[in-house]
Parts: C-alpha cells; sequence; structure tokens
C-alpha cells in the first residue's frame, strides 16, 4: 500500500511530486494526452534529465538546459510588450514559438505577460507597464516605494493578512482605495453581526467590490487563454520547470512593503520589529509557493532573490537578517516535496557557504554573476546549480563565443551532474542564434558518456 | 585626526551624532565647522565602501543620518557658503529602465565626493541627455541602467551625443547590474564601473580633480 503523505520522508515527498510531474494529467484528472508517441518519450527524457540534475542520485543521461526569460519572447515572435500584454492569444502564441523553435529541456510556464486589462480595472501602482509608465516597447517594472510605513511594523507583525488586505492592497490598486475585507470574527452571533455590513452599504466600499469582480472577469478571460499552456506544451514534450513563486522574505519585505531605503535603515533603527516582520512573513511564503506548486502541479517553486546579493549585505547582515528565514522558507517548501528553485540575481559569492546548509539533493541555485568554479566547489555535492550565461554576451556576442562560454562552463561544472546550464538572468533582448548556439551546443557537447 | 561629529557618523551612531549637533549648535560651534566634519566623515565612509567593510545598507543609512544633520545646519548656514565643487556631471538611467537604486547611489557618492551632479531621472530620453550636455556644457556624463534593454538604450544614447557632435566634449561612464566591459565596447562608452565608488574615482580622473 502507499504511504500516507503525512508519514513521509521530505525525500519520500520530492520524489512523489516530481513522480506526479513527470506523468502530467489534463483538466478532467486523465493521462495527458501526448502529441505523438515521440513527444512523450521527449517529456519523459527531459523531465527525467532535470530531476535527476536536482537530486544528485543518479547522472543525468546529459547536461539539461534551461532559460529564463522576460519579453524575450515577444520580441522574437514581432510583438511590443504591450500587444501581449493586451492580447492573450498573442501572448501564447510567442510563448509557445519560443519553446517550440528554441527547445529547451523546461519552461518557465505563460505567465511574464500577465492581463493587462487587469491592472488597468484595478489601477496598479506598484509597477509601470507598457503604455503606464513605460513606452509600448518595454516591459512591466516595479515602483519602489514605502508601501509599508516605518511605524506600521507592529500592524504587519499582528496580523499580516488583516495588513496585506486593509492596508496595503488600497495602497497599491487605486481602485481598491476604499476596498475593506469583511471582519469574520465578529459576525458568529447573530447579535450585533449586521453593524458589521455598514461598511459594504457605503458607494465607494461598494465601487472597490465593483472593480473587484470586473478584475474578476478579465482574470477568467486570460486564464482561458493562458490556463491551457502548461498542458500544451506538456503534449509536445516539454515539461515546466517553475512555477509559484516565492521570495525570501527579506526580499518580500524590502522589494515591495518597505523599499530598498526603508528596509535598509530600519536594520539600523528598528532591527528587533524587522526580524519580527520577516519570521511573520516566513511561513506565509511557505504557504503561497505549496498553493502555487499544487494549482500548476508543478512542484517546482521560482524563489526569485534580489538584496542579499555581493554588495548589498555585509556578512553578518546576511546572516542576521537574510538567511535564517530565507532557510525557514527553503526547508517548509522542501517538506512539501517542492524543489525551491532559486534565481540568484547578481554575484553571491560571498554566501556560498552558508548556502551549503540546506538538505542534500533538494535545491535549485541558478546563479548569475556568480564564479562557477566556486560554487561547483563548495555547493557541488550539497545541490544542484545552474545558469551564469551571461546576458550581454547573449545581446552582443557571436555564437562561436557563446559556445565557447558553454563548453568551459560544463567543463567547470558539469562533472558527476548536479548542474544545468543556462542563462544567468532574465533577458529580453538577445541574438537569436546565441540562444540557438547555447542550448544545441549543450545537447551536443553536454551528453554524459 | 577625525573629530567627534566626523567619527560618530563614519559609525553610523544616529542618536549619538544628532545629539552632538545639537548640541554643538547651542554652544555657538562655527555651524561650517560642523558640515567640514560631515564632510570628512562621508569620505571615510565612502573609504570604508570602497574596501568592503561598508556595504550598501551602511552607506544607505551615511544618508540617512547626514540627511538628519544638514537639515539641522540648514537655519543656521548663511548663503553662498557653499563650499566650491570639483566639476560637473550629469547623470541618469536611460530610456526603457526605471531602475534607480544604483544610479542613486552613484549621485549620492558624486555629491558627498564634491562634484555638482545633474540628476535627470529615471527612463531618460535620448535626447534629454543631448540637451542637458548643451546647456550645462559638462565633461562628465554618467547612464545607468539595469535590465538587458539598457544595453541598446544606452547604445543609442551614445549614438545621439555622437551626431550631435558632443562626443569629443564628453566622457561617459555607465554601470548597472548587467553592465561589463562587453557592453562598455557595444555602446562605445568610455569606461564601465562596478560600484558607486568606481564612479567617482573615473569622475575624479576626467574632471583632474584630486
Amino acid at each position: 500500500m502507499e504511504k500516507k503523505w503525512e508519514e513521509m520522508s521530505s525525500d519520500e515527498r520530492q520524489e512523489a511530486q516530481l513522480q506526479k510531474w513527470l506523468s502530467p494529467k489534463d483538466p478532467e484528472g486523465n493521462d495527458l494526452k501526448f502529441q505523438s508517441p515521440q513527444a512523450e518519450k521527449a517529456f519523459k527524457e527531459r523531465a527525467t534529465r532535470l530531476k535527476d540534475a536536482i537530486q544528485l542520485k543518479k547522472l543525468p543521461d546529459r547536461v539539461p538546459v534551461f532559460t529564463i526569460y522576460g519579453f524575450f519572447p515577444a520580441l522574437y515572435a514581432g510583438f511590443t510588450p504591450q500587444e501581449v500584454m493586451y492580447d492573450y492569444g498573442k501572448a501564447n502564441m510567442a510563448w509557445k514559438k519560443y519553446v517550440l523553435d528554441f527547445a529547451p529541456d523546461g519552461h518557465i510556464g505563460p505567465w511574464v505577460p500577465g492581463p493587462g486589462k487587469l491592472f488597468d480595472i484595478l489601477d496598479y501602482k506598484l509597477y509601470k507597464w507598457p503604455g503606464h509608465g513605460v513606452s509600448p516597447q518595454y516591459g512591466y517594472q516595479c515602483n519602489e516605494g514605502e508601501y509599508m510605513k516605518a511605524d506600521e511594523y507592529d500592524a504587519f507583525i499582528d496580523d499580516p493578512s488583516n495588513f496585506y488586505n486593509n492596508v496595503y492592497l488600497p495602497r497599491i490598486f487605486g481602485a481598491l482605495e476604499h476596498f475593506t475585507a469583511p471582519h469574520i470574527a465578529d459576525v458568529l452571533e447573530m447579535y450585533g453581526a449586521g453593524l458589521n455590513f455598514i461598511p459594504f452599504g457605503l458607494p465607494p466600499v461598494q465601487a472597490a467590490y465593483k472593480a473587484l469582480l470586473e478584475a474578476g472577469n478579465e482574470a477568467l478571460k486570460y486564464i482561458g487563454v493562458a490556463g491551457a499552456y502548461n498542458n500544451e506544451l506538456a503534449a509536445a514534450g516539454f515539461p515546466t520547470f517553475w512555477d509559484g513563486p516565492a521570495k525570501p522574505p527579506f526580499d518580500m519585505i524590502g522589494d515591495t512593503l518597505r523599499g530598498t531605503k526603508g528596509i535598509m535603515t530600519d536594520m539600523y533603527r528598528q532591527p528587533d520589529k524587522l526580524l519580527q516582520a520577516l519570521e511573520a512573513m516566513a511561513p506565509l511564503v511557505v504557504k503561497n509557493g505549496v498553493a502555487g506548486a499544487k494549482v500548476g502541479g508543478v512542484p517546482i517553486v521560482a524563489v526569485v532573490m534580489h538584496k542579499g546579493a555581493d554588495g548589498f549585505l555585509s556578512d553578518e547582515q546576511y546572516k542576521t537578517f537574510y538567511w535564517p528565514t530565507f532557510r525557514k522558507v527553503l526547508v517548509g517548501l522542501i517538506n512539501e516535496g517542492i524543489v525551491p528553485f532559486c534565481f540568484v540575481e547578481g554575484g553571491y559569492n560571498t554566501r556560498l557557504k552558508v548556502i551549503r546548509d540546506v538538505p542534500k539533493g533538494k535545491v535549485i541555485w541558478w546563479l548569475d554573476r556568480t564564479d562557477m568554479a566556486k560554487a561547483k566547489e563548495i555547493l557541488g555535492d550539497v545541490a544542484c546549480i545552474g545558469g551564469n550565461v551571461p546576458p550581454d554576451l547573449l545581446a552582443v556576442g557571436t555564437p562561436q563565443q557563446v559556445k565557447d562560454y558553454a563548453k568551459k562552463l560544463i567543463d567547470t561544472c558539469g562533472k558527476g551532474g548536479g548542474f544545468i546550464l543556462g542563462n544567468g538572468t532574465v533577458i529580453e533582448q538577445a541574438k537569436p542564434e546565441n540562444l540557438h548556439a547555447m542550448i544545441d551546443f549543450t545537447k551536443e557537447y553536454g551528453v554524459y558518456k | 585626526m577625525a573629530g567627534k561629529l566626523a567619527k560618530l557618523l563614519s559609525d553610523l551612531k544616529e542618536p549619538e551624532a544628532l545629539a552632538f549637533v545639537e548640541k554643538a549648535l547651542g554652544e555657538g560651534v562655527d555651524p561650517m565647522d560642523l558640515l567640514g566634519e560631515a564632510k570628512e566623515a562621508m569620505n571615510i565612509v565612502g573609504q570604508r565602501f570602497a574596501s568592503e567593510e561598508y556595504f550598501i545598507p551602511d552607506l544607505v543609512f551615511s544618508g540617512e543620518i547626514l540627511k538628519g544633520i544638514v537639515k539641522m545646519l540648514e537655519p543656521h548656514l548663511k548663503k553662498g557658503e557653499e563650499a566650491e565643487r570639483l566639476g560637473k556631471v550629469v547623470i541618469g538611467t536611460v530610456a526603457g529602465d526605471i531602475h534607480d537604486i544604483g544610479k542613486n547611489l552613484v549621485v549620492f557618492m558624486l555629491d558627498v565626493n564634491g562634484f555638482e551632479v545633474l540628476d535627470l531621472g529615471i527612463d531618460v530620453p535620448v535626447q534629454k541627455f543631448v540637451d542637458a550636455i548643451k546647456e550645462t556644457g559638462t565633461k562628465v556624463v554618467g547612464l545607468s541602467g539595469f535590465l538587458t534593454l539598457a544595453f541598446e538604450s544606452m547604445k543609442e544614447t551614445m549614438e545621439a551625443i555622437k551626431s550631435a557632435g558632443l562626443r569629443d566634449k564628453v566622457k561617459v561612464m555607465i554601470g548597472g547590474g548587467q553592465i561589463t566591459e562587453e557592453i562598455r565596447k557595444y555602446t562605445g562608452a568610455d569606461a564601465y564601473g562596478k560600484d558607486a565608488m568606481a564612479g567617482v574615482s573615473l569622475a575624479k580622473q576626467w574632471l583632474g580633480a584630486k
């Protein structure tokens, strides 16, 4: 008999999750129908190759190759970022074309473009997007700010959900300025319960809910197109290799709550509050990551990392503020059988010894500007590493230079498995021939003999 | 040797530094002397950053403390007491890119190191750089960018500077997360700096300041 989930070790859970990922289902829960026996074979080979690279138990048949990207597929297909944000069909077409034309071992799913009209409806303030603060030919970018004020830590720590619902949402969505969430705890008894509903009779609050309903309708239109993407590509032989997402608690607070300057001054002015808030954040991140993985059926969760990079924090600051709750997130995800795909922007040379402290064969470190020889030496026996092909090389180099770079990487990091070749950070602009060179060369040269 | 305020500020002791300034002003200490000490402190902070004793949070926080000190000193300073500047630098984040954390650090370090900085902000159109160079007669320009799209925007900005006949009149430095020597060559800029202190060194070198 199969073991119950509660009785499984994290090893067994990971194996169970990855096995499920290896056998995709259609929306009705039946085995997915592949386009052809060849497509099925290719799917299994690609997914197994990636799985072997992660687990460090079996040598993969060759070095897997994987790419991460922003709006590159749009530009490659001849669309502007604005077009693919507003025309879901175009987005779907471009994102599919990218994977089919370049044929990497896995893909990142369809979520980059996002439903532009939904953000119009909600008057989203947290980002600028094409036509809303940046020109149509550029992708969306975050507006840094103090969306949580320096004196609001207690409110956040006390009840993060309440803070997000009633303080944060009204700040980041113009249309939800007067949004207020129902106080469920106050309506337990009939006596007095009616009073709790007064806010929902007020026109500004009703306007906020109306905007939510409209956004919901738009989200359904969007998912009606984008929702089938992962299965369509699976049927063609390509597994989804990143979902979620999640973030280290320090970046959750530093990126979109307090802002860079905010969190950095808090480290001095109110370090204890910051530490408490980081602790309160960690379980939320795990919960979101697990939920994301479940919805998509992809147990590889992208953990996007920013402000712990070399130069951003001292060793001591990293070990005090960044790592402890980040590690909790990693372990929390691992315990649910999920593989954190840590996308480490910038350099991480000074952190390698610290991040070594994770269970073996459970994490992917996707490195951007880190010294890969050093990374292999320090992390190689505990975790899969990948990435590092520089975006500048892909943008302005030649195919031969890209091949030379890939060869060096495979020679340095490929030994014994546990390595995925790919570009170090998301690309918008790159020469297609360079991407082809990177992917095709790896397929040829990366074979383990 | 550094004075008391220079030490407090460079050691990032905010409450102590602010209390010291308040007390000193009450005792009739010349605010120009205090400002001088604050500048000395920022030099120390810059050196510690360059030697990797300090990191970005320390730099950011030193700026916050300095802001507090300058706010206390301002009402006591006579107009026209502003020290002479080493030279002008025009800087901005190139078209299409709105990232400014790195650029702001460069602006801050240039400023505390005595340069007059014209910060054009983010998503700066090519023509705005050209106009600013003409209007200010600056000899040094800084182009910042974080996204890979900045490679193209930097190149276009360089080309516009060239077609406006200004290429021989300015030195251009570029910087940002994904900027490398390859991109310097691609854009035709004069140099790339890996961090804020590199930007200061380049500006000093180009403007002949020590």
